[in-house]
């Protein structure tokens, strides 16, 4: 295969993510919608609605708040979307091997993924400092509070599958997806095992943070600070953030699948996908919000520990 | 500006609050997340209640005073007609003041459910909020069964009320209160056992006794803190003598004791409704008034958010000459200035909402310069005569004649 059709093979699957992935998150994002309305007694949106959402926010002005700082304020939905992009091809690609096939998905990648993961709150920190708000900055550093108190446990679940790969094969398989994957492949997804169920634990944790979504949307509490990060979006840069969330909301649960449960190469990961979906919204909607400090005590003081049990026990071998 | 007040920024809640929808204004004054002090203002919405109510006769002063508020709009018609029949010095009969308490007790139900849908919407528990308002719905369901509205019920006038509660009615209105307890029974059990609640709630916005009682706090506030005030028991009207219930003080202060007494509340007030519909006396609903003579008279009622205050002046006329309401809000919204400071902004949001303000019984007006008084209510009015004055005199030069309005 010549390094021009792997090329265009690239490109060709790169605008194929890039647009089946938003669109998967944004009817993910109408499921959400819809199970809570249905819990509450509502009687929830049509399909579409989440898409007239967009399309709405895409016609609309777009202000930029005076005194702001434009290109940043304007350019942090791209980087978030653009970092949420890229997760979606190595996610997908390491997996149907279309361009990087399992054997050869580069070493490191799995560190890249956590630094293109924690783009986005950057991006969203950058752009509500920018706005020049005082709501917005008081979004921002809940944002990052948010941030460190929730990397901690993720870096430490993350290690546990890696620890497990190490003692029986090496680094080099360790610290790429293709080499995880092949391993559950071979001797059985990790969270059938003590440190791989508490590490599935803290990750779903995790992915409620990342979302944005109760018990852990402090940044964006409406009810305190009207949005937080978000309040001086409007237009297409907000539609940019929407579409960002649309996609992890796809991202977070396959990189968990990936991660620990055995990879999306069947059609069981189907099923385990909307396992963890349903665990995301019903912990939505029994939960209130907590307080930014008390959501650092939780991550740093008893998922933190957690974290660390789950580390020692996939050293032990359990 | 000094190093200690130079990190200091304003966090604006209102004038249009995102979740009361409401119009008021809190200047939360905060160091990264700690509110340091609170500036309050109201007045946004002045209608001049009091000022319409001396035009109207006193048939019509009920339906006037029930516009106040929405969700309350049994207390203050309540108090007025009180008011009135002290003026008139009679007595309304039995079976009134029993459908009185009946309507009173309900509006409590579902005024507090309202409440403990809202707060847990400012936690961002929507689910509670959906279902309190759910099971809210049946109460108004009875409302409309019994007087046609869901609210403004127009249920009372002076000398008594003016709906009957049928016979059929009673076994659906059993019916309704049984369910409803069951449900608030559920919410209770889930809203006092929830942790991350407890978290939220438990030692947040503190009013100590001490304050509630130095800032004059009423209804389910001041008893949060420990301040064993009800009207209903300390100045029996209508049929809260003559059933059996009890008053729910706890000494917390803090939000979670707040929470916790409405709650216990709504139990208090099924228990009140059903002691009254089995005693339901037989009997008028009224008595006739002919004349109110000169004189002064004052009702006052427990509304579900505290003490309503109601003062009518007559000069025999069949209009009050002078009619001074005062809204439990009034004093409850005041009294956030000391339990906000000290918390974060999460907990202020939560502690604004925590003493169920209530901003259209609260607004009121008057215009001060330099510490006085810059205008009396008669040159507010001559003003605002001028002014529509004015318009209609602009309307008439500018928009029609330039073809602007077609």
């Amino acid at each position: 295969m010549s390094f021009w059709m792997s090329g265009w093979r690239l490109v060709i699957a790169f605008i194929g993510t890039v647009i089946i992935v938003p669109i998967a998150g944004l009817i993910l994002t109408w499921v959400d919608r819809f199970v809570s309305a249905r819990v509450q007694w509502r009687k929830g949106p049509p399909f579409y609605q989440p898409f007239a959402d967009i399309l709405k926010l895409l016609l609309k002005q777009t202000v930029v708040p005076g005194g702001a700082a434009r290109t940043v304020f304007l350019f942090a939905p791209l980087v978030a979307m653009a970092s949420m992009s890229v997760v979606a091809l190595m996610l997908f690609f390491s997996h149907f091997g279309l361009v990087i096939n399992q054997r050869t998905s580069f070493l490191g990648d799995i560190i890249v993924l956590l630094y293109l993961f924690a783009l986005v709150p950057i991006a969203f920190i950058v752009g509500a400092s920018a706005s020049r708000n005082p709501v917005a900055a008081v979004g921002a550093s809940r944002e990052m509070t948010l941030y460190i108190g929730y990397e901690l446990p993720f870096v430490l679940a993350i290690l546990v599958p890696i620890v497990k790969v190490v003692q029986k094969w090496d680094v080099a398989s360790a610290l790429r997806i293709g080499g995880l994957i092949a391993y559950q492949q071979q001797y059985g997804p990790f969270l059938y095992s003590i440190s791989g169920i508490i590490a599935g634990i803290i990750i779903l944790f995790v992915i409620q943070a990342k979302l944005g979504y109760v018990p852990f949307d402090i940044p964006e509490a409406e009810q305190e600070i009207m949005s937080g990060v978000l309040v001086e979006y409007s237009g297409a840069p907000l539609a940019g953030f929407k579409i960002t969330r649309a996609m992890m909301f796809v991202l977070l649960p396959i990189f968990m699948i990936t991660l620990l449960w055995g990879g999306i190469g069947d059609w069981w990961a189907i099923l385990k996908f909307l396992a963890i979906v349903v665990l995301v919204v019903l912990m939505k909607n029994t939960n209130p919000r907590l307080r930014v400090d008390q959501a650092l005590t939780f991550f740093w003081f008893i998922l933190g520990p957690l974290g660390i049990i789950a580390v020692v026990l996939a050293f032990i071998g359990l | 500006m000094s190093d200690e007040t130079k990190s200091r920024r304003i966090v604006p809640i209102g004038p249009y609050h995102p979740l009361q929808e409401e119009p008021e204004f809190f200047k939360l004054i905060v160091e990264g997340e700690k509110v340091v002090d609170l500036e309050i203002h109201i007045g946004y919405n002045h209608r001049g209640h009091e000022f319409i109510s001396p035009e109207l006769t006193y048939d019509q002063v009920p339906f006037l005073v029930e516009r106040i508020c929405g969700i309350c709009s049994n207390s203050h018609p309540l108090a007025a007609v009180l008011a009135i029949e002290d003026c008139a010095g009679i007595k309304s009969p039995p079976r009134a003041n029993f459908i009185r308490s009946i309507i009173h007790e309900l509006e409590r139900i579902h005024s507090h459910l309202l409440w403990v849908g809202l707060a847990g919407h400012f936690i961002g528990y929507n689910t509670v909020w959906m279902w309190a308002w759910r099971y809210r719905e049946h109460i108004l369901e009875v409302f409309e069964m019994i007087t046609g509205n869901r609210n403004h019920y127009t249920v009372n006038k002076p000398g008594g009320v003016r709906w009957d509660i049928k016979p059929e009615y009673i076994p659906q209105i059993h019916a309704a209160l049984d369910l409803v307890e069951k449900k608030t029974m559920m919410l209770t059990k889930a809203v006092l056992d929830d942790p991350v609640i407890r978290a939220r709630l438990e030692g947040v916005g503190i009013l100590t006794r001490e304050q509630a009682i130095a800032w004059s706090v009423l209804g389910p506030t001041a008893r949060g803190s420990g301040v064993d005030i009800d009207v209903r028991r300390d100045d029996p009207h209508a049929a809260y003598d003559q059933v059996p219930w009890n008053v729910i003080v706890l000494p917390e202060g803090d939000v979670f004791a707040k929470a916790k007494v409405r709650l216990l509340e709504i139990f208090e007030s099924v228990r009140i409704i059903r002691g009254c519909l089995d005693n339901l006396p037989d009997g008028p609903i009224d008595v006739r008034i002919d004349e109110i003579p000169p004189g002064e008279g004052v009702g006052r009622t427990e509304a579900p958010r505290g003490e309503v205050f109601h003062y009518i002046r007559s000069d025999g006329s069949n209009r009050p000459i002078r009619h001074k309401i005062r809204a439990p809000s009034y004093m409850n919204i005041a009294s956030n200035v000391v339990a906000v400071r000290g918390g974060s902004i999460a907990d202020a949001a939560l502690t604004l909402a925590a003493v169920d303000p209530c901003y259209c019984c609260t607004e009121r007006m008057a215009a001060f310069e330099d510490g006085k008084m810059k205008y009396s209510g008669q040159e507010l009015l001559r003003l605002s005569w001028e002014k529509t004055e004015k318009l209609r005199e602009g309307l008439g030069k500018s928009h029609y004649q330039e073809g602007r309005l077609e």
